[in-house]
């Protein structure tokens, strides 16, 4: 194991005990302050790779190493409990783990205001937009400060716009927090702009079919999109998903 | 605003028109004076039933004893029936050990336990709010046990992932996630618990009247115009539990409940 390493896929597969095999000998790294992205077709077990390494869901090949217990986890809704306010919601997570309530307080105060909701703290998530929501869902997985940030196509409900927005809010929040990030995306330009690396996979079972490392130095700006390298890397990864369709 | 206040309230008065105007044609036109009391004429109903202070009396008592038998049902079968579905949730074989009790319970006709009911409660009004309980505690358990098991699975990932106890997935998740559909169930049982106390009342017959001792009275001294006033109260009950419920149900989750999510 080496140092930094926040968690490792050793040849690790998934079959379901239906018999199902979702992915099949993974393997990679991941080491703090990296941001790896995972694009493939719909259905290759991309999800069923995040529940892996969150342990919800262990392997039943090969060997997913962890090295942190504390997991933030985001999904592709905003999850949140909709009788609660935005304050309430963000500090669930706090709440659970048994923090007293003034350090609850204290971390979901320094979380709403990384994500810009100062205002909407006594908001139910009725009265928000889409894109409050999920800024919601990311401050409350930023209560706890985890090392390993788990997004399971965050952004891939919400419009254009506002999914521009929350990738440079992501951007920041990686930048300053420094946390480890496994993304999965069916955005290339998402992928590429926000990942240090990119992972490919195959249809299922998924396999790892590419491996595209993304060098641009963070932080990085909007302006990157475009950038000649920014497209050739895309073509890269966008080529590389049409080949699994091959 | 008032446009559609219109367009809610006037269909229906129109139709009570329509009927009243029914309920003169048949009682003046189609029935002789003798057999008139089959249908007397509705402004006989009205003046006989609410204008004469001791009849007026007599219901409204009824109807209070009634409401009263009729509440403490639902409040009973809400408290056991929340409880059982609360149990039923905990584990797939704790749901299918109980399901089928629940749904004996719901099919099997009050009058087949009439008997049983009498010996282990008497005949008063222990036995009609049984009746109650009985009847409208279907509803509450399967409306409950749905709220409690539709919980977004990835909620309940988030819950696992911080290590949340059994209890506090409950008490943090499903309950609060249940109150709508507790609520649905509820409204159904505020209903059926009207039925079940007025129903009760034919078979266990002592304390105080209620509804139906009365209606049976009134049929038996062939009091119709007394008869159809009872009837009228009967229905008001049935409607203001409904509507009360229901009020509740909206106030408390009015905040935070999107229709259809
Ligand atoms: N609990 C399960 N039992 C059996 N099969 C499952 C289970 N969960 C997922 N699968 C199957 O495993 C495969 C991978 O599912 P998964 O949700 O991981 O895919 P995905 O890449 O996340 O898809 P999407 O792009 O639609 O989000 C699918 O064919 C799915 O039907
Ligand atoms: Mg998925």
């Amino acid at each position: 194991m080496t140092a930094g390493e926040v968690i490792a896929f050793r040849s690790a597969g998934k079959v379901f005990p239906d018999g199902t095999e979702a992915v099949r000998d993974i393997s990679f790294e991941l080491r703090a302050g990296e941001f790896l992205s995972i694009v493939g077709p719909s259905g290759c077990g991309k999800s069923t790779l995040l529940r892996m390494a969150s342990g919800l869901g262990p392997a039943t090949s090969g060997e997913v190493a962890r090295k942190v217990e504390n997991i933030g986890s985001v999904f592709q809704d905003a999850t949140l409990l909709p009788w609660r306010t935005v304050r309430q919601n963000v500090e669930l997570l706090a709440e659970l783990e048994g923090a007293a309530p003034t350090e609850r307080a204290r971390l979901a105060t320094e979380a709403i205001r990384l994500v810009g909701l100062d205002g909407f703290e006594s908001h139910h998530p009725k009265a928000l937009s889409g894109g409050m929501r999920m800024r919601t869902s990311v401050a409350r997985a930023l209560t706890m400060k985890p090392p390993l940030f788990l997004l399971d196509e965050p952004f891939g409900a919400l419009d254009e716009i506002t999914r521009g927005t929350l990738n440079e809010e992501l951007m920041r929040l990686f930048v300053s927090e420094r946390f480890a990030a496994i993304f999965i995306t069916h955005s290339i330009a998402e992928a590429v702009y926000l990942s240090s690396r990119v992972l490919v996979l195959s249809p299922r079972p998924g396999r790892i079919v590419a491996e595209i490392e993304i060098p641009f130095a963070y932080p990085r700006s909007p302006e990157l999109r475009f950038d000649p390298e920014f497209a050739r890397l895309s073509s890269e990864v966008s080529h590389a998903l049409r080949e699994t369709y091959a | 605003m008032s446009r559609r206040l219109a367009r809610v309230v006037l269909p229906p008065l129109v139709a009570l028109g329509l009927f009243v105007g029914l309920a003169y044609l048949v009682s003046y036109v189609f029935l002789s004076p003798s057999r008139r009391f089959l249908l007397p004429p509705p402004h006989d109903v009205v003046a006989h039933s609410f204008f004469r202070g001791a009849n007026l009396h007599e219901q409204l008592n009824a109807t209070w004893d009634t409401a009263k038998v009729s509440i403490a049902g639902i409040v009973i079968a809400f408290v056991i029936g929340a409880t059982i579905a609360i149990v039923m949730s905990q584990a797939k074989w704790i749901e299918r050990a109980l399901y089928p009790y629940a749904v004996i319970v719901q099919v099997t006709p009050i009058l087949a336990i009439v008997p049983l009911i009498a010996l282990w409660f008497g005949y008063n009004f222990t036995a009609r709010v049984v009746v109650c309980v009985l009847i409208s505690i279907f509803p509450i358990i399967t409306n409950t046990l749905f709220g409690l098991l539709r919980v977004d699975p990835n909620l309940h990932d988030l819950f696992t992932l911080h290590r949340a106890s059994r209890f506090e997935r409950l008490v943090k998740l499903q309950l609060p996630h249940a109150i709508p559909d507790i609520f649905v169930g509820l409204r159904i049982a505020a209903g059926l618990s009207v039925i079940g106390a007025i129903v009760g009342e034919f078979f266990f017959r002592q304390g105080t009247p209620g509804l139906g001792r009365l209606l049976d009275q009134y049929r038996a001294f062939l009091e119709t115009d007394l008869l159809m006033g009872a009837l009228f109260w009967a229905c008001f009950l049935g409607i203001v539990s409904f509507a009360a419920v229901g009020f509740v149900g909206r106030r408390l989750t009015r905040n935070w409940y999107e229709e259809g999510r």
